[in-house]
């Protein structure tokens, strides 16, 4: 077994005591926002004529509902990658009894991640199954939506684990979420189409790897995805994925070996 | 080390760990200031010093979690710069505080920190079995580990420590915060260990502590060794026999020092009391009785290492 394993071992053993606290934010909220705003919302929306346009022809629930999948895959992966990152430093002080054994700190950054990549994924293939039999699915490509909303997990995962390893307090944790996932989640394309802002904030918009995860499940699900498009969003949050894990490699060493 | 070995004719066995010039720094301020020692085979061997020592710090080399700034460590012949994870394998650590999984139950503790040794399940219950029985958990093993008393975790960090049947297990002040009761129980256990010959390094500002446990220890100050030997070598040599205290009433002491300084091989002044230094205590306090100065109390005792302690590090307070 990968010496990384036993660390993904350890957290899902711990996991499974505790699972019940998380039910709510992983598997409850997504549902209960896709019924009411995919279903309740979209009932309303769908009646406008400009909404018809502006979406294609397609139902809101077709458009939100895969948005929603992306927005999870990223609730899912950051409260993984802060407050647990910042309790097995300080709190627990997991990360502390690892390295007390042949554990490298290699291994505890990699194990850990590997084991908020496979909270993500079940987190991410639990809605899909949702927003399926809501009907909101009409694409085979929709199945490509799963690796598609744990690889926009791991771009906000693999730059946070790293943020929140170097943290003394919690506080700041506040800002990542009210100032970073909160305006992301109302702003990436999730509700309405970007078309519906302003071209400054639009292209703002553009830059996030929010938007980049909810486009590229939504063409996924909806079939209209192309080679070019998903390739482009695959790039940049994996390009972010890979530059979260460099800072991260850092921030362990620097915290954890001292 | 050729040096040290070369003093020690007819010791054949390496040691288990040594340091040269061990050196730590963070920024600006050094932690641990260019210490030499030799940890032996078998041995319980102890760090003793206030806080701020540089005792931790040594600690965490020794654990290999910590790369040194300068100087040169080996441990189980190893370096731990390039093989930190094989000697982490064969060590046991039991951390300042504890580093449980509070949620998991007992047992499950033990067995998931032995997976990290690369154990199956089938080497590990048997083991785990063993290990609750030492340290008493054997009837807590199902429940969960956050309810559990100070000294009860204690244990279990200890038994946790043990699952990899380390060669060496390094304590960081293994007793602080216990009641007397769970230390008793607690020196116990480690005395069992010793006993199994299993080498222990370890670190506390208890005195009794360390004489109870430790072979052999260093007194450490401001990141260096103030003193090393046994606890009755250096009882010898930094202590008289006896000490005798005088307690006098207050503000009194300071007067009565000049009365009785030609008694003692040294005296020390406290706001309320004397402390007389000396071969023979009985003797001193048997003149002070004839010079009629008739202090409040008087009490003749042994030298201790705290005695040692206290005149190595001062009495300044240190937080």
């Amino acid at each position: 077994m990968l010496p990384a394993l036993r660390t993904t071992e350890h957290l899902w053993r711990a996991y499974r005591r505790t699972w019940r606290g998380t039910v709510m934010t992983t598997f409850l909220n997504p549902v209960l926002y896709l019924a009411a705003l995919g279903v309740g919302l979209g009932r309303f929306v769908d009646r406008g004529h400009h909404a018809a346009v502006a979406l294609g022809g397609a139902s809101y629930l077709d458009f939100v509902g895969p948005g929603l999948l992306a927005v999870t895959a990223m609730q899912v992966a950051v409260g993984e990658s802060t407050f647990p990152v910042m309790g097995a430093v300080k709190w627990q002080k997991t990360y502390a009894a690892m390295l007390a054994t042949p554990q490298r700190v290699g291994d505890v950054l990699a194990g850990h991640v590997t084991w908020i990549a496979a909270r993500v994924a079940t987190a991410v293939a639990a809605y899909l199954a949702v927003v399926a039999a809501f009907g909101a699915l009409h694409s085979p490509l929709a199945v490509l939506a799963l690796p598609a909303g744990v690889l926009t997990g791991m771009a906000f995962s693999l730059p946070l684990v790293g943020y929140s390893v170097r943290l003394d307090t919690e506080q700041s944790f506040n800002v990542v979420y009210r100032l970073g996932m909160i305006p992301l989640f109302l702003f990436s394309a999730t509700f309405f189409p970007l078309s519906s802002l302003p071209v400054g904030l639009r292209v703002v918009a553009y830059a996030t790897p929010l938007w980049h995860g909810v486009d590229l499940c939504r063409t996924l699900a909806d079939g209209t995805a192309t080679w070019g498009r998903s390739l482009l969003h695959v790039a940049y949050l994996a390009g972010l994925a890979a530059l979260g894990a460099l800072s991260a490699a850092r921030a362990y060493t620097g915290r954890l070996r001292t | 080390m050729r040096r040290q070995s070369a003093s020690k004719v007819g010791v054949a066995e390496p040691a288990m760990i040594s340091a040269r010039a061990l050196t730590k720094r963070f920024g600006q301020f050094t932690a641990v200031d260019g210490v030499d020692f030799e940890v032996r085979s078998g041995e319980a061997f102890g760090f003793l010093g206030p806080n701020g020592a540089g005792k931790s710090s040594t600690m965490r080399m020794i654990a290999c979690v910590s790369p040194p700034s300068g100087g040169a460590l080996r441990i189980l012949g190893l370096d731990p710069t390039i093989d930190g994870a094989a000697i982490r394998a064969r060590l046991g650590v039991v951390p300042q505080d504890d580093t449980l999984d509070l949620e998991l139950p007992v047992w499950e503790n033990l067995y998931v920190y032995g997976r990290y040794f690369g154990l199956s399940k089938r080497q590990l219950l048997p083991r785990i079995e063993r290990l609750l029985d030492f340290a008493q958990l054997t009837e807590r093993a199902g429940d969960r580990v956050e309810p559990l008393s100070g000294g009860m975790k204690r244990r279990l960090t200890i038994a946790r420590a043990l699952i990899n049947e380390p060669s060496i297990l390094l304590l960081d002040e293994p007793t602080t915060g216990l009641d007397p009761q769970a230390r008793h129980v607690l020196w116990d256990r480690l005395y069992r260990l010793k006993a199994e010959g299993v080498t222990l390094v370890l670190t506390t500002h208890y005195m009794d502590e360390a004489e109870q446990l430790c072979d052999r220890l260093v007194v450490m100050d401001g990141g260096r060794i103030a003193a090393e030997g046994s606890p009755r070598e250096l009882i010898a040599r930094h202590a008289s026999r006896d000490v005798v205290e005088l307690r006098f009433g207050p503000g009194e002491s300071a007067a009565m020092a000049d009365k009785v300084a030609d008694l003692a091989d040294r005296i020390e002044v406290l706001p309320d009391r004397l402390l007389l230094s000396s071969g023979d205590g009985d003797a001193v306090a048997e003149e002070v009785h004839a010079r009629h100065l008739e202090p409040a109390a008087v009490l003749v005792r042994r030298s201790s290492l705290e005695d040692v302690f206290l005149r190595l590090t001062g009495r300044r307070l240190l937080d």
